[in-house]
């Protein structure tokens, strides 16, 4: 088994959907000879040839609507938007026509299409290419909204994204790309979505997260235990729809939550899951259930990006606040 | 002070450019040149499309009435501009794709979608979306422009899958202003698709007419900075409209990639039942635009050939009149849908998530 970098999981799995279903089709800007900014489709157009992975013009909307059109024909588009920070003009395709296909037709026709973007800080990136807007999507019925914290999930969750019926926004967590090494089986095993994973078990606190923080939550986990405090850690993976019964149980198990996000705090994923848990675990909870996040602010230029993003130490010392509650 | 740049100095022509304009009958259906397209003798077909459009307009005013009479919701009829959609209708084949608008009823009609679905979709239920015949057509888009994108995707797919098939999609004047018509126009033509794009010119998009949308001379003209093909046609007279769709499509068959077609034509109606049209435009307009409307046009023809007669127009009314009231009936006692269907249809299978919400639907609250 090789080791791979979160992006190599991403262009392994491409490569594996691109060979085994010949209704996949990749798009986007600069993913042909390029391959893709972050090299997500390196050597996929020079293996498949240019009608597997297509060149588009710049024009993202374009990219979501013709991806609209071709999936109701029954391919599979893969679409990728180079920076989370410029699909804005793709959402009125991606939110009234993707989304809603499959309803509207009553089960006629659907959207069976992805849409990949990097998204997040922590890369010194400019303006517009460091934000976390997941929660937009997440609120939106009809779409799935998929972010995988590492390779393996990279891999397993891209396939289960390709082979779903319906529209998935699959966002990769730009700071983790090549952070980490996992070793990774080139098989085609998919992991199911909307099923949250407990990364690591614990009895005191849960600590919920997604995407790069799981990074950080990790480690936070760590500097817990070394003070006694045994924290479990869920990846949430899929943020919409939420598996709620996995948080729940967890929560009634460790009688305290501890949500950690990289998004703005307000009406966000974090919001969601606390709601969730206050309405279906409030009677284990011993402590409220509490929040470390992004704040409530335009993502702030580099020079700044460090004090917006939840650290170790945040996490650790909201969790210690928590833990003092009996 | 600065002087012009003229040609004497640096400047060359490096492209010139021209928009034809296409039409075959005048107002009054009389043929303008010698040359008229080959089934303008079939009067036969001739008949057909004349019936089709006062289907189309037949249906229309009934949608009209069930709304006022609570009984529809919103609708946006097509009074005057049957000709467009009956004229690219007529010449689609049943593999090809329709991706209509709001205002694409006679498209729609054509293609096999039947009155009761459109009513009842316009009733506010979206198992009129459900079409039985046409399976493969896209739902009305309402959001403006978006089709056009969409059109294109379906195109594509016709293309990597080397299919002999065209998207065929219909948007406003108006719609031509936003960004996915262009998006869609410049994609057609780098990959020269199978598409063709209809440009229904009914001079209004609600209250802002053609010269607050664009200064383009014709709206035809945006195709050429799409490297696509382009023609205005006379969109009230019927033979144009076809003739012109009909080479379109062919043309798409042959891999020769996408038209755009500005069909010029004029709104008699209100935008929609919400709209009330006195507002910003004048009787007079109105009663020019009555002048060149289309049904008229082409039935002066067919008498010309002798090829109607009061007695057929009779007839004709009687049977559509049946039929819509046939449809209508259909309609009205459709069960009303199950609650439940909202979350039943949204996915391909009901996330865990989304249960609770759909037993509370289930039990009635």
């Amino acid at each position: 088994m090789p080791a791979v970098t979160l992006i190599e999981a991403v262009t392994m799995a491409l490569a594996y959907e691109l060979e085994h279903d010949s209704n996949v089709v990749l798009l986007g800007e600069d993913i042909g000879v390029n391959g893709g900014v972050f090299r997500a489709t390196a050597g996929l157009q020079q293996r498949f040839g240019k009608d597997r992975v297509i060149d588009t013009p710049l024009a993202e909307s374009m990219i979501a609507g013709l991806s609209v059109g071709m999936s109701t024909q029954g391919m599979k588009p893969v679409a990728e938007i180079q920076f989370l920070g410029f699909i804005f003009s793709a959402l009125d395709q991606l939110f009234t026509q993707a989304a809603r296909m499959r309803n509207r037709t009553r089960g006629r026709l659907s959207c069976p299409m992805v849409v990949r973007a990097p998204y997040g800080g922590g890369i010194h990136a400019p303006e517009h290419h460091s934000e976390s807007t997941e929660a937009l999507y997440a609120h939106i019925p009809g779409l799935k909204v998929v972010i995988p914290s590492n390779p393996s999930r990279a891999y397993g969750l891209l396939l289960a994204a390709i082979r779903d019926p319906d529209p998935v926004i699959f966002l990769e967590p730009k700071r983790v790309y090549r952070l980490v090494k996992h070793e990774v089986e080139d098989n085609g095993e998919a992991y199911p979505l909307e099923t949250c994973f407990v990364d690591r078990e614990g009895t005191d606190i849960t600590l919920i997260s997604w995407g790069a923080m799981m990074h950080e939550t990790l480690q936070a986990a760590d500097e817990l235990a070394k003070e006694g405090i045994s924290a479990e850690v869920i990846d949430v993976a899929t943020v919409a729809p939420l598996d709620v019964q996995t948080l729940v149980e967890s929560v009634a198990k460790t009688g305290r939550a501890l949500i950690v996000q990289e998004a703005p705090k307000s009406g966000a994923i974090g919001s969601e899951i606390a709601a969730e848990l206050s309405e279906k675990a409030i009677m284990h909870l011993l402590a409220p259930i509490g929040r470390v996040s992004g704040y409530d602010t335009v993502m702030p230029y580099y020079k700044l990006e460090k004090k917006y993003m939840p650290s170790v130490q945040r996490i650790v010392s909201k969790a210690k606040e928590l833990m003092e509650y009996v | 002070m600065t002087q012009p740049i003229t040609e004497d100095t640096v400047l060359k022509t490096v492209a010139k450019f021209e928009v034809k304009y296409l039409q075959y009958l005048d107002e009054d259906g009389k043929p303008l040149g010698k040359k008229l397209p080959s089934f303008a003798k079939d009067t036969e077909l001739l008949r057909k499309l004349y019936t089709d459009m006062a289907r189309v307009r037949a249906f229309d005013a009934k949608a009209y009435a069930l709304q006022r009479t609570g009984k529809l919701g919103t609708y946006p009829a097509s009074l005057g501009q049957e000709a467009i959609g009956v004229g690219y209708g007529s010449v689609m084949r049943k593999e090809d794709v329709l991706v209509p608008y709001y205002r694409s009823t006679a498209g729609l009609m054509q293609h096999g979608v039947t009155m009761a679905e459109i009513l009842t979709y316009w009733g506010g239920d979206e198992r009129g979306s459900d079409f039985k015949y046409a399976r493969e057509d896209l739902p009305i888009a309402v959001p403006i422009a978006t089709q056009c994108l969409n059109a294109a995707g379906v195109a594509t797919a016709f293309k990597l899958r080397g299919q002999a098939r065209v998207a065929v999609t219909e948007i406003g004047e108006g719609g031509t202003s936003k960004g996915d018509f262009y998006e869609a126009i410049n994609v057609a033509g780098v990959w020269r698709l199978p598409v063709l794009f209809v440009v229904n010119n009914n001079q209004w998009a609600i209250s802002v007419p053609s010269e607050i949308q664009t200064a383009a001379e014709t709206y035809a003209q945006k195709a050429i900075a799409a490297g696509i093909h382009c023609l205005q046609v006379d969109g009230n007279d019927i033979l144009a409209v076809r003739e012109a769709a009909e080479q379109a499509l062919e043309r798409a068959r042959r891999g020769e990639g996408a038209t755009l077609l500005e069909c010029i034509s004029y709104r008699l109606c209100d935008h929609t039942t919400a709209d009330d049209a006195s507002r910003y435009r004048t009787e007079e307009e109105v009663k020019q635009g009555w002048r060149r409307e289309p049904m008229r046009r082409l039935r002066k023809y067919l008498e010309s050939l002798n090829a109607w007669s009061d007695a057929d127009e009779e007839t004709m009314n009687k049977t559509i009149a049946e039929e819509v009231e046939a449809a209508v009936q259909e309609y009205l006692s459709m069960p009303a849908p199950k609650a439940t269907d909202m979350l039943d249809y949204l996915y391909a299978e009901l996330p865990e998530k989304l249960r609770e919400q759909r037993d509370e639907l289930a039990r009635g609250e």
